[in-house]
Order: structure tokens, then sequence, then C-alpha cells
């Protein structure tokens, strides 16, 4: 019998298990899929928003603030990378930069701090600024992070606490018995006094399985370019203003390692796993990245994404307990700013749960995560030491990104390690550079299946079926 | 610090051949550096024949092309260190390199010579829509799987693009069992030579579709089908001419682009042309000391022109130890009409080789034209020629003679006949 368990194990429930797993409570997450942060975790705009943009008195505004606040402690708790970039509102005239003087109030009455830049203060620090800017909105405590190494950090950080990660094993009913309720997956079933359902696009269906919702989801795409990480055409955010009907625009965002991301469209999609690009999105986000950009090197794109966005009816998010369903919780329509908004969103789960749920510390528990070795960061001599301590953080395997075999077999072995090629990829990068894998992957299948003791044959890109070689050849 | 008179980076045709030339040229102390199990590079994978017709006067395999090459070194006792990779290059030729063994470990180069070689352009460099699932594979990737690790990647194939290593993969792919339904070429003509459009398509029944292009894939794990487009005359998708293949491989064989992260952070100038380093007819870089070769300066057609080349350079980086600076000041050699790229694209007239060759590629194919070479208005030279493909690396020559008495950049140009 389960304390909790948690659906999803995108950031929202990564960092709810994380905080949970400091009290003396059996947990488990149950994810469908074959890896953490595999939906709107892994392709979003990766910005933690300091709380300017939802409207006042929205749960959105709250969760943001107060969300953003805690990301950097939690990052180095975590070894997660947090770079603190800063975000650049971009208005184009008059009507625009009358809308910079709405965020800057929001941004005053919420003490999030910000400076106003004329053009040419802006120019200094952005020449690919487009013609048409007049003004900025200087948001300069805006960080970006890789949102799918926060969700897989806080995971492997509460699982090394006792919580339980289930992959593979999506949700297919759902019962109460008695005063708990019982989880059928293909991977088991879990009985359990509280579920927290953080299922994003899929959630309305997770819903339905205990209570009729009176929302549901409106899944909305958006897709990007990854840029060369030798171009670097800005430093910092750039947005362009934000408006009700495009909500925050085509973005320009520079990621914590270098890359450049420009995006996203929004467009809503039938399927809320269709996350494929279309040729229309991505004519969408390069028509109007010009906006407020201009030498955008998109003929340096490296790769295309897109995310699905659990948006719903409901234009706030929604956290709080189900009508008709006790020890049933929702904290979905977590569209953006839902990144930055999770820590807060998991205290505002916690102070639900404590409502009828005994939250005791546990004394024993670790809320940090072991760091990771990162020879990058080392000085010579103590890349030298470690080398010499274990010699395959001296055998480069990717080498866009220069990633040891030494790291790679680390983030296999550990807690919630990777068991794919893009797990790999995920945690500790090789086949994001500009080659995507060309050289390395064949490497990256090799010591996967050294590591898990499986054929290579076995070795998956992602999903359980996506295998990558398909037999053996005649010679 | 270390210091060695020359470094080599990288052990793959290129780097092997310049190694050799720079013993035999009496440069003793020669290091190469290379990332990978064993010397040889993309040779290694290259399992057909067709390697060597220039050099050897016979037909080589790949690996045979690069043992003898592997072998020669061993003759002149180079030091190859394997399995390392040099993370690092400054102006001033320190080179720092990782292994297993060592650590890192920076040494002071007397000349460097850059063999880095190139890498494939991937899916997202053509944005190609649709899904993001396994079964998508740049062309040598999956020869490496296939020659190197002994797997095949899938059993009903796509390839887009008619590069050489699209065709090769048709043929091997297909010899081992799967199924190639087609390839598709942007271009309305081929980028891969004609022996290979014959040898690897015609000879096998593979169908090319010219003025294609894959426009969309589908599939949630692995790759389902994928949708083909018609394009005109601008490389536009036409609507209404979707072809939809139900196909679980598609391979990318679209363009190489030399490898210049390395020259880039040491701030040599580029050449956008050729997306390598510019350089002189000594093949040596914007650094003084730094030289550049094989596919990691341009992207070569034969293996036999890298070798070639590769010679020239490590002639060059020998000339250089030996007496440093050059003579007089450079001119520079330009791209006019129909030439996408010269190599090299300077060279010095007060300190000419015997002859200085030009190596250059036409924008698209010609049946016939002029090869002119101008200095000014001046033209210094002109030369017939015949069936000009894109694909086909051209030679233009001048003589020491003539180079001497010039005082103003060159330009080569093909002027169209008719």
């Amino acid at each position: 019998m389960y304390d909790v368990v948690i659906i999803g194990a995108g950031i929202t429930g990564a960092m709810l298990c994380r905080k949970l797993s400091g009290y003396q409570l059996r947990i488990a997450v149950i994810e469908k899929e074959n890896d953490t942060a595999e939906g709107a975790t892994m392709a979003n705009s990766a910005v933690i928003h300091t709380g300017y943009d939802p409207e006042d008195g929205t749960l959105k505004a709250e969760l943001n603030v107060k969300g953003a606040q805690q990301y950097e402690a939690i990052c180095r708790d975590l070894h997660c990378l947090y770079k603190t970039v800063g975000a650049y509102i971009a208005a184009c005239g008059a009507e625009e930069e009358a809308q910079l003087d709405v965020l800057a109030a929001r941004a005053d009455a919420r003490g999030i701090p910000y400076r106003r830049l004329d053009r040419a203060q802006a120019l200094g620090q952005e020449p690919n600024l487009s013609d048409g800017v007049t003004a900025v909105l200087d948001f300069y405590t805006t960080a970006v992070v890789y949102p799918w190494e926060v969700a897989n950090a806080c995971l492997e950080c509460a699982c090394e606490n006792g919580a339980e990660l289930f992959l593979n094993a999506p949700c297919q009913a759902i019962q109460r018995d008695g005063d708990c309720y019982v989880i059928e997956t293909p991977a088991g079933s879990f009985r359990t006094r509280y579920v927290v359902n953080a299922a994003g696009v899929h959630a309305d269906a997770i819903h339905a399985m205990v209570a009729e919702p009176s929302w549901h989801v409106t899944p909305r795409r958006g897709e990007y370019y990854v840029l060369d990480k030798d171009t670097q055409p800005i430093r910092h955010i750039i947005f362009p203003v934000p408006s009700k009907e495009k909500g925050k625009g085509v973005l320009a965002i520079p990621t914590v390692y270098g890359n450049t991301l420009i995006g996203p469209n929004s467009d809503f999609v039938d399927d809320p796993d269709d996350n494929g690009t279309s040729e229309d999105g991505l004519n969408y986000v390069r028509a109007n990245i010009s906006k407020t950009l201009k030498n955008i090197p998109l003929n340096r794109s490296i790769r295309n994404f897109a995310g699905v966005r659990p948006t719903t009816t409901c234009p706030d998010f929604i956290v709080e307990e189900v009508a008709g369903a006790p020890h049933f919780i929702d904290a979905v329509s977590i569209e953006s700013p839902g990144l930055a908004s999770a820590p807060a969103v998991a205290d505002k789960i916690i102070e639900i749960l404590s409502a009828s749920l005994e939250l005791i510390p546990d004394a024993s528990a670790v809320m940090t995560r072991k760091a990771p070795v990162v020879p990058a960061e080392l000085s010579q001599a103590e890349r030298n030491e470690l080398i010499r301590s274990n010699p395959a953080y001296g055998k480069i395997i990717c080498r866009c990104e220069q990633i040891s075999e030494g790291e790679i077999v680390d983030c296999i072995r550990r807690t919630c390690g990777a068991r794919t090629v893009k797990g790999v990829k995920k945690r500790v990068r090789p086949g994001m550079g500009r080659c995507q894998g060309g050289f390395c992957e064949p490497r990256v299948v090799e010591i996967l299946a050294r590591e898990l003791g499986i054929s290579p044959l076995e070795v998956v890109y992602d999903g359980q079926d996506s295998r990558i070689l398909e037999r053996e050849n005649r010679v | 610090m270390k210091q060695v008179q020359a470094v080599i980076i990288g052990g793959g045709s290129a780097g092997l051949s310049a190694a050799v030339t720079l013993k035999k040229q009496g440069i003793s102390d020669v290091l190469v550096i290379e990332k990978d199990e064993e010397p040889g590079g993309i040779l290694e994978q290259c399992i057909h024949n067709g390697f060597g017709l220039q050099t050897f006067k016979e037909q080589l395999s790949g690996p045979a092309y690069a043992e003898r090459f592997i072998k020669m070194a061993q003759e002149q006792n180079v030091k190859i260190l394997l399995n390392t990779t040099v993370t690092k290059l400054t102006a001033d030729r320190t080179v720092e390199y990782v292994n297993a063994e060592e650590g890192v470990v920076q040494v002071q180069a007397g000349a460097v010579i850059l063999a880095v070689g190139c890498y494939e352009r991937p899916r997202g460099g053509i944005n190609i829509t649709g899904t993001r699932p396994a079964g998508i594979y740049t062309a040598g990737q999956a020869q490496r799987y296939l020659n190197i690790d002994g797997y095949m990647v899938g059993k009903r194939v796509f390839i887009l693009g008619s590069g050489d290593i699209g065709l090769i993969m048709a043929r091997r792919m297909t010899l081992e069992g799967a199924k190639v339904i087609g390839v598709a070429e942007l271009m309305p003509y081929s980028n891969g030579l004609p022996r290979n459009m014959k040898q690897c398509l015609e000879d096998f029944n593979i169908p090319l579709l010219l003025s294609h292009t894959v426009s969309k894939v589908f599939g949630k794990d692995r790759l389902e089908r994928i949708e083909v487009v018609a394009v005109d005359e601008n490389r536009n998708p036409i609507a209404g001419s979707e072809q939809y293949f139900d196909v679980d491989t598609l391979l990318l064989s679209v363009g190489l682009i030399p490898e210049n992260h390395l020259a880039d952070h040491a701030g040599i100038v580029m050449d956008p042309s050729t997306k390598g380093p510019a350089v002189d007819d000594r093949y040596m870089t914007s650094a003084e000391g730094i030289f550049a070769c094989g596919n990691g300066l341009h992207v070569h057609d034969l293996v036999d022109f890298v070798t070639l080349q590769a010679e020239r350079a490590a002639e060059g980086a020998a000339a250089y130890l030996k007496s440093g600076k050059r003579k007089g000041s450079a001119l520079h050699i330009r791209n006019g009409n129909q030439i996408s790229y010269c190599v090299p694209s300077q060279f010095y007239p007060e300190d000419p080789a015997e002859k200085l060759t030009v190596y250059f590629r036409v924008r698209t194919p010609l049946d016939r034209g002029t090869l002119v070479i101008r200095s000014g208005e001046q033209i210094i030279r002109q030369v017939k020629k015949q069936k000009l493909l894109p694909s086909v690396m051209e030679e233009a020559v001048l003589t020491a003679k003539q180079m001497a008495v010039l005082t103003d950049d060159i330009t080569i140009e093909i002027t169209e006949e008719g």
C-alpha cells in the first residue's frame, strides 16, 4: 500500500516526488513512457520565468513567482545547470511600449526586478535586435535550465530516499476501494491512499477515471529550431511583447549549453501525443522571429522539435482535490509557466495533502543529489587525477560536446539512470551537438548494451519499440 | 610544455599521407593524434572498391588503401596516438589532447596540420518535418553500423540524397538483403560520381527521383512511413505531388561539412564557400604554421586527391619548419562564374611553387565550357572543358612562370558556350 502515487514523471510530478520524499511516506511515480520527462517537460522553452506575465489574481501568478524563487537553490542541491541569462521583452513602437508599462507595474507589485532599456542600450547588449525594436524591459534574473535534467535529478533524489519509479506504466483504470484507490497499469496494480494526477496532456483522461472533469485538455503544439552552438546570435532570452491571443510569442533562447532555441509557434492539435513538427509551424517560427531579431542563422539549424502544451479549457492552473473523489488531487492545466512554477505547485499539493495526511519529516532523507563528475568543469590537475583513477573519463565518445565514456557510464549506473540512447543524450548530451549523434550513437549503443547486459539489438532509441538495429549482418 | 616539431590532428587518409610526407621531407618528430581506436579514419568503413586508381593505379577497398599508408607510417616510425581527442588548438600552435593513459596534455607544435575530416549534415540541418522516431540515420552512420559493428539497421529503406555515400549504401543495403525502395535527390541532377550512379543504382534497378525530397516522416517509436514531394526549380515543394512510402529506414546523404570546430576556436579564417579554413598554395591557414588538408579542408570526391593535397600540405609544413615566413604578399584566387569554390584561395607570386594546382567545383552540370583564369582583365589561361559535374573536382593549373608576373588577384571562371 502506497501513501501517494503520482501519475506522470514530468517536472510537476518529479518536483512533488522529491519534496514528498523528505517525509515518512511510501511513494510511487508511474510513467507511461520509457523514461522520465518525456512529455511537455522534454520540449519547451526551458525558461524559468520570473512571474511578471500571468494576470493578477491567478494561481499561475502566485505559483510562478513562488516557484521561480526556489529554482536556483533546488538546482544547486541537485547539481543541475541553472544559468541566469536575463530576458528581454522587446517592444516595437508606442503601442507595445505601453504594454511594457503594464508588465513593469505587475513586476513592481510582485517584487520582480527589471530595468528598462532604450533602443541604443538594448542594441549595445544585443546587436541582432530587429530595426523595429524601440524599447526593452530586461528581466535580468530570468534563468534557463535543462528541464528534463531537473525532473530526472528530482526523481533520482527522491528514489534515493526510497520513492519508487515505474516506467512503461500507463494508467489504465483507477478504482476506489474503501479508503484507497487501486491503479491498474501493465507494470502492475498500485494500491494507494492518495493519487496525484500530474499526467500533463493526458490529465483529463486520468481525471475521468474517477470523476467527470469540468474541463478538458486542448493540446497546443509548439515547434522549435535548435541552432549550432557556434552561432550564438543572442545572449539574453528575447521575447516579443506578450499578447492574449498569441501568448508569449516566438522567442530566441540561449540554452544552458550555448545552443540557441528559436520558437515556438502555438497550434491546437487533436492528438495530445502529436509532437511532430510541421512545415507550417516551422515557417511560422521562421517568419515571426524577425519581429524582434535579425541575422538569425536558421541555416545553422541542427535539429527541430515540437512539444505539446497541456493547455485546457480552464485558463489557469488547476491544483486541487477533485470534487467527489477524496484524496485524488489534480495538478493539471500546467502549461507555461509550469516549469518555473513546479516547486510551488508541489508545495501547494503538499498543503492540500497535509489537511488529512500526517507528514512526518524523514530524518534520514537527503534532499541533495550526488554530484555527477563533469570533467569539463575540473582543473587540469583534478581531471588528470580523475582519469588516473578511472581511465574512462579520458576516452571521449561524443566529439561535438566532448563527453567522455566515464560520464556516459555514470549516467547509466545512477538511480533513475539512462536506459535508452535518448536517455543518455538527455542526461549527459552525446548527440546534442552538430553531428546529432552521427559519430557517437554507435558507441553509445555499445556502452548501453554492455552496461545493461543486453545485446546491441535490444538497445532502443527512446520508446520500447524504437529499436535502432534490425539484425546482425550476414558476414 | 612538451615540444613537437609537427602535430597532425587526425589519423585518416589525410593525416597519414601528411605524416609520411613530413618524414620523407626530413621532419623526424611527427605526432599523429587519432580519436578512434584504429588509424585509417572513415576509410575503415568504406569496404567497397574504387580507392587508389590515381595513387596506386589499382582498385583497392577503403581499408586496403588505408593499410598501405598505415604501413608506410609504421616504416617511417610515425608516432600515432590512438583513442586520443584533441580538445583545444590555439593560433600559437598549442595542442591540447586527452586520452585514458596520459590524461590531459598540452604540446607546443612547430607546425600543425589539421586533417580532421568532415561530418554528415543531420536531419535537423534540412528541416524534415514530422515525428522523431528511430530508423533515421545518416548514410555514414548506417555504414558504420553495418561494416564495422556488424548490424543491419532496417529492412525497407529509402535514401535521401544521391551523394556517393548514399549511393554506395543503396547497393550495400541491397546486397545485405534489405529492399531499397528508392533514392530522392533535391537537385535536377545527381550529386554522386557517375560510376556510382551506374554501379550502385542502375545495376540494381533502384529508382532515382531527381528534383524530389523527403518532406515528412511518420512513426512514433520506429519510422513507419515517409512523404516524398517533387520540388520546383527553386527547390520548393510542389503541392499535390506527395507520394508516400512505407519504410522502416531512411538514410540521409545530404551533405558533408568540414569539421572546423578546432580551427574556428583558434580564430582561423574560414572560407564560406568550402566551410573549411581558407588556405594558401602551401595549404597554410590564416594562422602561421597551421596547415589544413583532407575533408576538413574541403570535401573531396576521391581519396586519391585527399592524399595528393595532404602531401602538398605536408611539404608546405616542412618548408615552413625549415625556412619560416614566405617572401612577398599573397594574392587571392576568387570564385568566378559557375565556380562554387576554389582551393587554395591564395598564393604567393614572389615565392611560387613549380606549379600551382587549384582544385575547384562547378555549381551546375555543364556539357561544355571554357575554363578561364583571369588576373584583373588579363586572361592568363583558357582551357576547353567537357562534361563538368558538381560531384567531380576539377583542376586549374598555373606554372611558376605564369604566377611570377602577376600583381592582381586571379579569378577562375567557366564561360558557357552558345
